[in-house]
């Protein structure tokens, strides 16, 4: 196979969830010599761009955006480490976590896929994560961007209670804080003060990129 | 065992749930939840969509009416009493009282007139001392779910002894009757896990078998995600139906839905010489002449 093929291929097999070829692919892409970063930003994000504008449009459901993010995630495991070793940043680093009181996670789940598929490192942290465990994976990991999921009316109210405690370790301003979850609304979390919320998975790679371009173009990295 | 009846009344009619019962449709749309619209007007005070989608749930055929007026930043107590007395000012079917805020539920109770059904309560040691009590107080019946602090649990052994945890709580502890604890044995999405039906066909052949209790659902969480969500959930539900789900949170505006439950319940010998399907028929026949 030539590499464009490869590149093709690639794109074509992430699109329908191919896991298996979409791995084999990107071995005979490294056998070939191909650069991990071409695989990545030039036939798998593009791919799960397309399955995002697909689901948008209403073209692509749930499973298809599930096994396209799935497909790309195992290629990215094997790329993961040589991308690091090439020192390419990622777009971003997203950490996420169901807040406390809450276990609910399909949705996250599903935000995680398609972040991941964008290009995005993310850091789940998984259900009922305390105020204070977002403060402590945050000292740690560093993300430029925090996510809170609450399926609950009765477990919403911890978007604030994370809010005030990053406010209280002095690292609202270091980190973008997005909200979401089914009966979250922009209103609800303009009312807690989050910097972004977003409605589905595909909304929520465009919002966290936007708002990631808004910040750096306040401030010069 | 004999057969467990869960009795649900408002103040001039009773509605029973029970395996030898045709199934109970609960409507699930008085509930401001995805409707921007809707919540923003009844933060403005203004409850009156309600009296429509009251209306569509009754046509449809539901037996039972889920009320739940969760909006963010509201006093959602006093707003569930408002709804809860609108409702029953328009129809005399039972009420479900839905909300996860414990003093919602409370002034839900307090305003209605019967015997409710509670939505709901989990297997965490807070929300049973929570939730019990109330329902015990005003003579309810209450819908739990077998999750806990932890997790909502993925396998049919976990769910079931968490199923066993609430009937021993709320029957020992609480003096809870157990035709009054209706199971909620947990329908997820089909779009996220491709196997997730066929546990929940289980926790319910099991809970059935093990316990004889009620079972309900919130049936189109199923086929979140999913193209023709119609299609699929009128070939969950007389599924669900089978596994001994007897009755579910469901909307009762989709014919298609609804016709497949009436259909189930002549197969699965719960519509006797089919008579309510034949009366369906004419009455239908009747309303197109």
């Amino acid at each position: 196979m030539t590499p464009e093929e490869i590149l093709q291929g690639l794109y074509d097999e992430t699109l329908v969830g191919n896991g298996p070829r979409v791995l084999e692919l990107t071995e005979e892409g490294l056998a070939l010599q191909m650069e991990p970063q071409t695989l990545l930003f030039d036939a798998l994000i593009p791919s799960l761009e397309e399955v995002g504008a697909r689901f948008e449009r209403g073209d692509f459901f749930v499973p298809e955006m599930l096994i396209a993010g799935r497909a790309m995630a195992g290629a990215m495991e094997r790329l993961r480490p040589l991308l690091a070793e090439t020192g390419v940043a990622t777009v971003g680093k997203f950490l996420m976590g169901t807040v406390k009181g809450d276990v609910h996670d399909i949705g996250k789940n599903l935000v995680n896929i398609m972040l991941e598929g964008a290009g995005f490192e993310v850091i789940d942290l998984g259900v009922q994560v305390a105020p204070e465990k977002f403060v402590a994976a945050i000292e740690e990991h560093q993300p430029d961007i925090v996510g809170f999921s609450a399926f609950l009316t009765t477990t919403m109210p911890m978007f604030k209670a994370n809010i005030n405690a990053l406010e209280k370790a002095g690292l609202r301003d270091s980190v973008v804080v997005m909200v979401g979850g089914a009966p979250v609304t922009q209103e609800y979390a303009d009312a807690v003060g989050a910097d972004g919320y977003a409605a589905d998975a595909s909304a929520t790679v465009k919002k966290a990129k936007a708002l990631l371009d808004e910040r750096r173009a306040k401030v010069p990295a | 065992m004999s057969t467990l009846h869960t009795v649900l009344r408002s103040a001039s009619k009773e509605v029973v749930i029970g395996h030898d019962q045709r199934f109970c449709l609960i409507g699930e749309r008085i509930n401001p939840t995805g409707r921007r619209i809707f919540q923003e007007q009844l933060r403005a005070g203004d409850l009156s969509a309600i009296e429509r989608d009251v209306k569509a749930q009754v046509e449809g055929g539901a037996d039972v009416l889920d009320v739940n007026m969760g909006v963010p930043l509201t006093d959602e107590p006093e707003l569930l009493a408002q709804a809860i007395r609108m409702v029953q000012s328009l129809t005399d079917l039972p009420v479900c009282i839905d909300s996860s805020v414990v003093e919602a539920l409370e002034a839900g109770l307090s305003a209605y007139e019967g015997r409710a059904l509670v939505n709901s309560v989990t297997a965490e040691d807070e929300r049973l001392a929570a939730v019990l009590p109330l329902v015990k107080k005003h003579d309810a019946a209450i819908i739990a779910l077998p999750n806990d602090e932890d997790e909502i649990p993925m396998a049919a052994d976990k769910r079931l002894d968490l199923t066993a945890k609430i009937i021993r709580v709320a029957t020992e502890e609480y003096g809870i009757a157990k035709a009054d604890i209706v199971i909620d044995p947990l329908a997820m999405p089909i779009g996220a896990d491709t196997t997730t039906s066929l546990v929940t066909f289980e926790t319910m052949r099991r809970i059935r078998d093990e316990h004889g209790v009620n079972m309900t659902c919130g049936a189109s969480n199923t086929s979140f995600g999913m193209p023709d969500r119609h299609t699929l959930g009128a070939a969950w539900l007389p599924m669900a139906m089978t596994a001994g789900l007897t009755s579910a949170i469901m909307d009762a505006r989709t014919p298609q839905i609804v016709d497949a439950v009436k259909a189930a319940d002549v197969f699965l010998g719960h519509d006797e010489w089919g008579m309510a399907w034949i009366a369906a028929h004419r009455a239908k026949a009747a309303a197109t002449t």
